[in-house]
């Protein structure tokens, strides 16, 4: 008796251990998103040179939705040139490059457009409703959507020449909707 | 005069499509935002955000009480867009149904040991006196008796 409550003390630590183990392997700014594989939300922004912008005019595209601000360093200046190189690249096969600037002042977000030459669409979101419909929590945050209309990746913190290539070549892989 | 009455019927009735923004109840605003996680910010409520983020979401949740949803659909409008973790107090229900179980199982069990452990130290038995033998307790008695 006594012997088999000796054991039975250190014994309800390893479920406590097993749990504080998986806690901490876990990554906290790794937050999946309810929205991978659903429909994106469809959108009307205007763009700082006074265009509409529209999910709905993109369809049976490969759009690359990339949430930034001004003020958003390094991260939002180190994929500025990335997202740019592959608008560049990529615009002629079907993908649109699309930027929404959030939480930011309009004057600061033309003068990061002009500092980096971006000639992809950008578009302020002053009620920030955009980002709140896409779930962002902080820049950068960019979302591949497919010819479909499906949000199929949500990449954290900035793109990298090879997560765009990456991303881009899978979903041009797949067939155009109808087709 | 048929039609014209028609259509002053049908003035009067009220468009379904175009119903009156609802007043907001602050409190229940209040509510809401407080149970929201202020996505650019460690540990604050949507409520108690000074940061523009919280107030844009402090807007939604206006406007969408406003527009007539219920303090459950504005919950879940912001669920579905950001998971279970924009809300502040993990849901009672899966895996984080253990985050509400884990500390009152942890009180019982903990009592409980603490119950079982008094017990058995109040039954140890005393220790018995050594025994005293009778030349012992004649010389104690012969010492009272001859205290004056």
């Amino acid at each position: 008796m006594t012997r088999g409550w000796r054991w039975l003390l250190p014994l309800t630590a390893v479920p406590l251990l097993a749990l504080l183990a998986y806690g901490f392997r876990l990554n906290p700014r790794d937050i999946k998103s309810p929205l991978v594989g659903r429909p994106a939300a469809s959108f009307a922004l205007t763009s700082f040179e006074g265009q509409p912008v529209t999910l709905a005019a993109l369809r049976g595209k490969v759009v690359v939705l990339n949430f930034w601000a001004s003020w958003c360093y390094p991260a939002c200046y180190e994929e500025a040139p990335v997202l740019e190189r592959g608008w560049r690249a990529y615009r002629e096969r079907g993908v649109v490059v699309l930027g929404v600037d959030i939480q930011d002042k309009e004057e600061a977000g033309r003068k990061f457009i002009r500092e980096f030459s971006l000639t992809f669409p950008n578009a302020p979101d002053p009620a920030g409703k955009v980002s709140i419909d896409y779930g962002v929590y902080g820049v950068p945050e960019t979302f591949f959507i497919d010819r479909q209309g499906r949000i199929r990746v949500k990449h954290v913190s900035a793109v990298t020449e090879q997560v765009f290539r990456d991303t881009v070549e899978t979903l041009l892989a797949e067939p155009a909707p109808g087709g | 005069m048929l039609l014209a009455i028609l259509v002053l019927l049908l003035e009067a009735a009220p468009a379904p499509a175009q119903q009156p923004a609802r007043p907001v109840n602050e409190q229940e605003l209040y509510a809401i935002a407080s149970e929201l996680r202020c996505v650019v910010c460690q540990n604050l409520s949507v409520a108690d955000s000074p940061s523009e983020m919280a107030n844009q979401m402090r807007a939604l949740v206006r406007e969408r009480l406003a527009a007539g949803d219920s303090p459950a659909q504005v919950r879940q409008y912001f669920v579905e867009r950001y998971g279970d973790w924009i809300l502040l107090s993990p849901p009672r229900r899966g895996f984080t149904l253990l985050v509400w179980v884990a500390p009152l199982v942890a009180v019982v069990l903990g009592l409980g040991l603490v119950a079982l452990l008094l017990r058995r130290w109040t039954r140890r038995p005393r220790p018995t006196p050594p025994p005293v033998d009778a030349a012992m307790s004649e010389r104690i008695r012969r010492e009272l008796e001859s205290e004056p």
